[in-house]
Formats: C-alpha cells, sequence, structure tokens
C-alpha cells in the first residue's frame, strides 16, 4: 500500500493517530499547536511573519499561482485598511479540495485568515461559500462559533455567492460582494487592488490560507522541507476519473504526475490525464513523468491549475470528452465578452460534429482558427483556458482526431462520460 | 536621434464594453480588424504620428466607448 509514502506528506490534512478525529478548535491546537495573532496591529509581529510566508516562497493555491507575500505588498501599498476575503468559492467541477480541506480542518483556514489580516492591517474577513456548499458553510460556521466562545479573533462574516465557474475569479467575486453581478471585470493593471467600497481587497483561495498558517507556525524553513526549490510546499489534489481511489490528497510540488495517477489505482489503461481543471489540458500518459509543479508543468503544455487530475480510460474518448467541458464552459462565459460569448459555442459545435465523426474536411482547421480568435480576447482568462484544453486535445489525441476527421470515430465517443458537470446554473445576480 | 523618452500611443479595446458597432474598424483599418463575429480584433504596435489623429477619432466615435488610447513612457 501507498498510505505509509502520503502520510509522510501530511500537513494539511495532517491527523493524530491516537488522537480525536474530530475538526474541533482542541484537536485542532494539540495536532498543529498554538498560534497567537495579535489582536491589533503589530508591526513586529507583522514583519517577522511576512518574512517568513515571503522566503518561503508560497504562491496562490486557487489556479492563479500568484506569490502570496506578494499580494499582501499590492494591498498595503495603498495605505488603507484592507478586507480579507476567503475564496473558498471552488467553481471547478473537478475539484474538491477547498471543500475537503473545510471539512478537515477548518480551523487551519481561519487561522490563515486570522495571520492575513492582522498582516495586512485588516480588521474583517469575508469568507466566501458557494450557495450549493450547504456542508462547507455549516463547517465553518460550528468552527466559528468555537473561536468566538474561545475568544479568538476578528469578526468573520460568511456570505454565499452563487454557485457558478466564474464567480470564484477574484473580480467577480468582489464585484458581487460590491452587489454587483458576479462577473469578471477588465483589470488593464493587475497589480492595482480590486476594491469592495473604499477598501482595497486580500483575495486568497482558502488552501493558501491554511499553508500560511503553518509557516506562520513553523516557518519558511520548514514549509521548504517538502516539495522543490521553484516549487515548495504540498499542495491538495482532487483525483478522479477511472481510478479506484479517487479523492483529495496532498501532495509534495515536484512528484511526478505519474505517481499520483497510480497512487489513485487506474482501473485499466490509461488514454489521457486532464490536468489544472476544465479550463487546465491534457496530459499524454506517456509525458507522465513531468514533475507535478508550474513550471515542468507548463513546459509540458499543461498546468497545475488548482490542483485537478482526471484519469480518462482508453476505452474513453478524448475529443467526446474534450467536446463536452467546451460545451459547458461556453455555457459557463459570464456572457460579456464577444469573443468568448460567440467563440465558445462555436468551437464546442465544431467539436460535437468532430467528436461524432460528421465534421467536414475543415472542421480541424475551423477550431484550430477559432481558438487563435478568442485567445486573449476576454476581460477574464475564461476562453483561454479552454482554448488551452482544447488545443492540447488536438495535440495528446491527433491521431485519434484525424481518424475523427476523417468520418471514422473512435468507439469510445459514445461511452459515458467520466467526468462531471453540474447540473443547477443560478444566476449571476450580486447579492440583494 | 532624441534621447528623450517618447510616448508611444496603443490601441486597447474593453471587451465587456465593446457591442460590435465595428465603427473602429471602418475608420482605422490600419489597425483594426473585425472577426468573423463583428468584433475588434488589435493590432498592438504603436500608433504612428500619421495615425493618431484617426485612432483619436475612432475612438472618440465608438458608441460604446469601448475603444481607448494608452500612453506609455517608452524608448524614442
Amino acid at each position: 500500500m501507498t498510505t505509509t509514502t502520503m502520510q509522510r506528506t501530511e500537513r494539511l490534512l495532517r491527523s493524530d493517530p491516537d488522537g480525536p478525529a474530530d475538526p474541533g478548535l482542541d484537536t485542532h491546537l494539540a495536532l498543529h499547536g498554538p498560534l497567537a495573532v495579535p489582536p491589533r496591529d503589530d508591526r513586529d509581529w507583522s514583519h517577522a511573519v511576512w518574512r517568513e510566508v515571503a522566503a518561503s516562497g508560497l504562491t496562490g493555491r486557487g489556479g492563479g499561482g500568484f506569490p502570496a507575500a506578494a499580494k499582501w505588498d499590492a494591498v498595503t501599498r495603498s495605505g488603507r485598511r484592507p478586507v480579507v476575503v476567503v475564496n473558498a468559492m471552488e467553481g471547478e467541477p473537478a475539484s474538491a479540495k477547498d471543500r475537503a480541506l473545510l471539512a478537515w480542518s477548518p480551523h487551519l483556514v481561519l487561522d490563515g485568515a486570522e495571520v492575513a489580516a492582522a498582516l495586512s492591517g485588516a480588521r474583517e474577513i469575508v469568507f466566501c461559500v458557494a450557495d450549493d456548499r450547504d456542508p462547507t458553510e455549516r463547517a465553518v460556521e460550528r468552527a466559528l462559533a468555537e473561536r468566538v466562545r474561545a475568544g479568538r479573533g476578528r469578526p468573520v462574516s460568511v456570505v454565499r455567492p452563487p454557485a457558478r465557474y466564474v464567480t470564484g475569479e477574484e473580480s467577480a467575486l468582489v464585484s458581487w460582494l460590491e452587489r454587483r453581478d458576479a462577473r469578471p471585470v477588465l483589470r488593464v493593471d493587475k497589480s492595482v487592488p480590486l476594491q469592495v467600497g473604499r477598501r482595497p481587497v486580500l483575495v486568497h483561495n482558502a488552501e493558501t490560507l491554511a499553508q500560511v498558517a503553518l509557516i506562520a507556525r513553523h516557518g519558511s524553513t520548514w514549509f521548504r522541507g517538502l516539495g522543490t526549490p521553484e516549487a515548495p510546499g504540498t499542495t491538495l489534489v482532487t483525483v478522479s476519473g477511472a481510478v479506484m481511489s479517487p479523492g483529495v490528497v496532498e501532495v509534495e510540488l515536484g512528484i511526478p504526475v505519474g505517481d499520483l495517477v497510480a497512487r489513485a489505482e487506474p482501473t485499466g489503461p490509461v488514454g489521457g490525464i486532464l490536468l489544472g481543471g476544465y479550463g487546465g489540458a491534457w496530459l499524454d500518459p506517456s509525458a507522465s513523468a513531468v514533475p507535478f509543479a508550474p513550471a515542468p508543468l507548463s513546459r509540458a503544455g499543461a498546468t497545475l491549475g488548482v490542483g485537478i487530475v482526471v484519469v480518462l480510460p482508453t476505452s474513453s474518448c478524448g475529443i467526446a470528452e474534450t467536446a463536452r467541458i467546451t460545451r459547458y464552459m461556453a455555457g459557463e462565459s459570464a456572457g460579456q465578452c464577444g469573443p468568448c460569448v460567440y467563440g465558445l459555442p462555436a468551437v464546442a459545435d465544431d467539436l460535437e460534429l468532430l467528436a461524432a465523426g460528421r465534421g467536414d474536411a475543415a472542421v480541424l482547421t475551423r477550431i484550430e482558427q477559432r481558438c487563435g480568435a478568442v485567445t486573449g480576447r476576454g476581460a477574464c482568462r475564461h476562453p483561454d483556458g479552454v482554448v488551452r484544453l482544447v488545443r492540447s486535445a488536438l495535440g495528446v489525441f491527433a491521431d485519434d482526431a484525424r481518424d475523427h476527421a476523417a468520418g471514422r470515430p473512435c468507439a469510445g465517443h459514445a461511452a459515458p462520460t467520466v467526468l462531471q458537470f453540474p447540473v443547477a446554473r443560478p444566476a449571476l445576480r450580486g447579492a440583494a | 536621434m532624441s534621447r528623450a523618452a517618447a510616448v508611444r500611443v496603443r490601441l486597447r479595446v474593453d471587451p465587456v464594453a465593446c457591442d460590435a458597432f465595428g465603427y473602429c474598424a471602418e475608420l482605422l483599418p490600419e489597425r483594426v480588424t473585425l472577426d468573423e463575429w463583428g468584433y475588434p480584433v488589435i493590432d498592438g504596435r504603436p500608433i504612428g504620428p500619421h495615425l493618431l489623429e484617426l485612432a483619436t477619432r475612432a475612438a472618440a466615435e465608438c458608441p460604446r466607448r469601448a475603444l481607448h488610447l494608452e500612453r506609455t513612457a517608452g524608448a524614442a
């Protein structure tokens, strides 16, 4: 079994085999140790912790991969007290890591939010949980009630934005907090922080904050004890698809993608590996020695994204699955930018024809042209992610694509999907 | 050659505001073409002095105010 090697790398998902397994505050403090966050501005403390987070090399675990400490820099430069926003929206259908983390260890995330608030001078924390995630909200509320009883921390309000793919994008989330629709905003200069009212907003993914809580306790050297020099630490990964043991695991950054797949025990031969999410990329199984870390994945044409691995069996069709994802992602457009509104459905149409073997002679060329036409032309990166996925599919499944284009679709094109798609589509309307 | 830093002017479209009226491509075909859905594709090269007046007019005529002239400092 692989459990022993897995436990060695468990930090966020750590457990005490002899202790209680509840997510309560006492268990949490016994497991991870105490953490004293100053209730008011404390420059020495802030400086020391900030230095450790910067030295740790921690990058955001919400998909952007931006250095966590640099985000604080941008916000504190503005000179106003910011609001800390915990992003636990997890709109990516193949991701379950933030949910798992908040069920397992809500106090770790809240500790991290507390640290981020103390460092940046924020007095208020807003915790965003999608409106279809009641168990997560209950876990957070329970943990908050415990903290209030224990006299810990700054005020935290839990809010429930609509559960849609784009609402977790930070500018969309901030728009919603501003009572506008939950749609991304064009940001010409990303070093200018987003604002709620006149206050700058510090948005962090839930897992990023949990990592901050551990760095504040154990320091940057400890953090760098796992992972690689360029990609230090551990990360949560949601593994799904044709595997015997799907679920959320915590791994060292830099382990071979193939190890991640093998641990989840594929049900049969692997035909493709979807990495990063529905705006991610397919990886050829022959390339699965590539380290699971941002730079090596990017060189391999893939992305770490929000830590997603979906295993496609050889009995499935990569083109048909990509067509399904593209159709879903087209429907998840915020509907603001023409190239995304018209381009993604057009690409989805052609992919569906291609998958069924009913495309005309120009279908592959047209898909590629439209991918080029859509790239970089949205206010957010939604269309760019879809394009990356589609292009990777036409590369990894190139032989299959040619057969499909020649009117000979593979047997797998009619197989049921190994992917998950949300059914409900709440409106992107702003808060009442 | 001038050693002073010159100001470069580039066109930028706000894709949220843009509603594909297409006036920009008519007024400034040198830098703006339309995609198959009628939305502008901007050539990102700097706007030289000979095109500045046309570019300014294209931005001013946009019914959605979606076309912007962006000025950045750059080497001459």
